[in-house]
This record gives structure tokens, C-alpha cells and sequence, in this order.
């Protein structure tokens, strides 16, 4: 690519200030790509142990109930949270809505605030109320 | 042949035709985009009944489960999920290799390799559904 070194490129990832919407545009897609990934791996292994036999499912039984496992369950379910409130976000900028900067930082902001507390108070709940740990 | 100059009428023909040519494309793009946010539209609705019909599970052991899924109202449902979830999974995907893998020999294997995997996932799903729902034992 040929280019003047002594005119200024054209501005680009580095040089832009973090802003919650960069930071929740970026985490829709991590966050689509992780649930397609684990989610999609998880989804389906359930589904086939069940389909095959007690002793399969119990091998998924096993790992789902593993206490390390509950990293992947709470990770997962962050991920889903987050990539469904940017999903709905989207939904309103779709129809033209909520562009104005400090509109648009603030339901970014809402979309972070609220997966974690959603993630936080229901897993609060399964494990305290339905668990009994 | 005619030269071009003296004969001017493919000039409006093509003219008329480029136009033409361009709205399709458009409207091809227009429903591209409406149907991927139909697409997302069913699989939020689709994930809203999984999680509730799973919080009202009295257990997630294999004879509940299967039990769950042998009746018409969940394994249909469970069913449009699989479909319209790998859909989603797959636009999604594609979306990204085609905006972060830039050189064209890898961007096509990751493509390839996505489209297959989906799908195989998709039918792997579909038919552990459906084996459960109408087979031995099913009723």
C-alpha cells in the first residue's frame, strides 16, 4: 500500500478513547462467539446423552455438576445475558432510536450493569435457595 | 455491426437495466437484514421458553428430561429452537471471520469449516430430539 508518510493516517482503532459502547459492541460478538462455541458444544452434548442412554447422561451429569463446571454455567449465562441486552439495544438502534451520545453511552452502560447483577442474583439464587450450599 | 455512435439503442436498454440491476441487489440487502433480525427475534423468543420451561423442570435427570421432551409442546419448540439457533450461530460466526481473518485462504477454510459444523450440530441435535420424541419407549 503506498501511502504520504507526512500526511496523517486515517484514524483508527488505537487512537479512539474507550467508551462503554466500544466495549459493549465488541463484547456482543465475543460474547455471540463463546455462546456459539461453549454454549453450542454444551447445548448438543446434553442433548445426545440424553438420547443415548443413562450411562451418557450421567457422564454429562457428572461433568455439569462438577464444581469447576460452575464457571462454564455462570460464564455462560453472563455471556447469554450480555449478548441479549446488546441484542436488544441493537433492536432499538435498528429502528433508529438511541444515537444521540449520552443516550447511547447510557443504555451501553445498562446492558453491563445489568448482565452482571441478572448473572449475579440468579445464580445467588441456585445456589443458596435451591442448592442449599 | 453498427458502431455504437450511429446506433444508440442498446444505450438506453442498458441504461434502463443497470438501475434495475441495482434495486434487486437492494431489495436483496433488505431482506437479508430484516430476516437476520426476524432470525434473532426467534431465537430470543425460543431461549425465554427454555429457560422457563427448564426453571419449571422438578429435575434435570435423564427420565425427567426425556419425559419433558417427548411431548409434542416441548419437542417442537425445542425443535425451531435447534434450527433458528444455528442459524443465528452461523450468520454470526461468518460475520466475524469475514471482518478479523483477512487472508483468503484461511478465511475460506474458517468459513467452510463453520457452515459444516453448524450444520452437522444442528442435525446431530434435531434427530437426539426427535429419537427421543418418537422413539422406543416414546409415549
Amino acid at each position: 500500500m503506498t501511502r504520504t508518510p507526512t500526511r496523517p493516517l486515517s484514524p483508527h482503532l488505537t487512537i479512539w478513547k474507550w467508551g462503554p459502547h466500544m466495549a459493549v459492541s465488541i463484547l456482543h460478538r465475543i460474547t455471540g462467539a463463546g455462546l456459539a462455541l461453549v454454549g453450542g458444544a454444551v447445548f448438543v452434548w446434553w442433548l445426545y446423552a440424553a438420547a443415548e442412554g443413562p450411562e451418557a447422561y450421567a457422564a454429562f451429569a457428572g461433568w455439569a455438576t462438577w464444581k469447576w463446571a460452575l464457571i462454564v454455567w455462570i460464564g455462560l449465562t453472563w455471556a447469554f445475558l450480555q449478548h441479549l441486552l446488546s441484542g436488544l439495544r441493537h433492536f432499538v438502534m435498528d429502528v433508529g432510536a438511541g444515537y444521540a451520545l449520552p443516550v447511547n453511552k447510557f443504555w451501553a452502560w445498562m446492558t453491563l450493569v445489568w448482565a452482571v447483577l441478572l448473572t449475579a442474583a440468579l445464580w445467588a439464587y441456585i445456589i443458596y435457595w435451591r442448592l442449599g450450599a | 455491426m453498427t458502431d455504437a455512435r450511429t446506433d444508440p439503442a442498446p444505450l438506453p436498454v442498458a441504461a434502463e437495466a443497470a438501475p434495475a440491476r441495482a434495486a434487486a441487489a437492494h431489495d436483496e440487502a433488505g431482506a437479508d437484514w430484516g430476516h437476520e433480525r426476524l432470525l434473532s427475534a426467534a431465537t430470543l423468543a425460543l431461549f425465554v421458553w427454555l429457560a422457563v420451561s427448564l426453571w419449571r423442570l422438578p429435575a434435570f435427570d435423564q427420565a425427567t428430561v426425556t419425559q419433558w421432551l417427548r411431548t409434542p409442546l416441548a419437542a417442537v419448540p425445542m425443535l425451531l429452537l435447534i434450527l433458528v439457533t444455528f442459524k443465528h450461530l452461523k450468520l454470526g460466526l461468518i460475520v466475524v471471520v469475514e471482518d478479523y481473518v483477512h487472508e483468503a485462504g484461511s478465511k475460506l477454510v474458517w468459513l467452510v469449516l463453520i457452515k459444516f459444523a453448524a450444520i452437522f450440530a444442528a442435525a446431530l441435535a434435531a434427530f437426539c430430539v426427535l429419537k427421543i420424541a418418537l422413539g422406543a419407549g416414546a409415549g
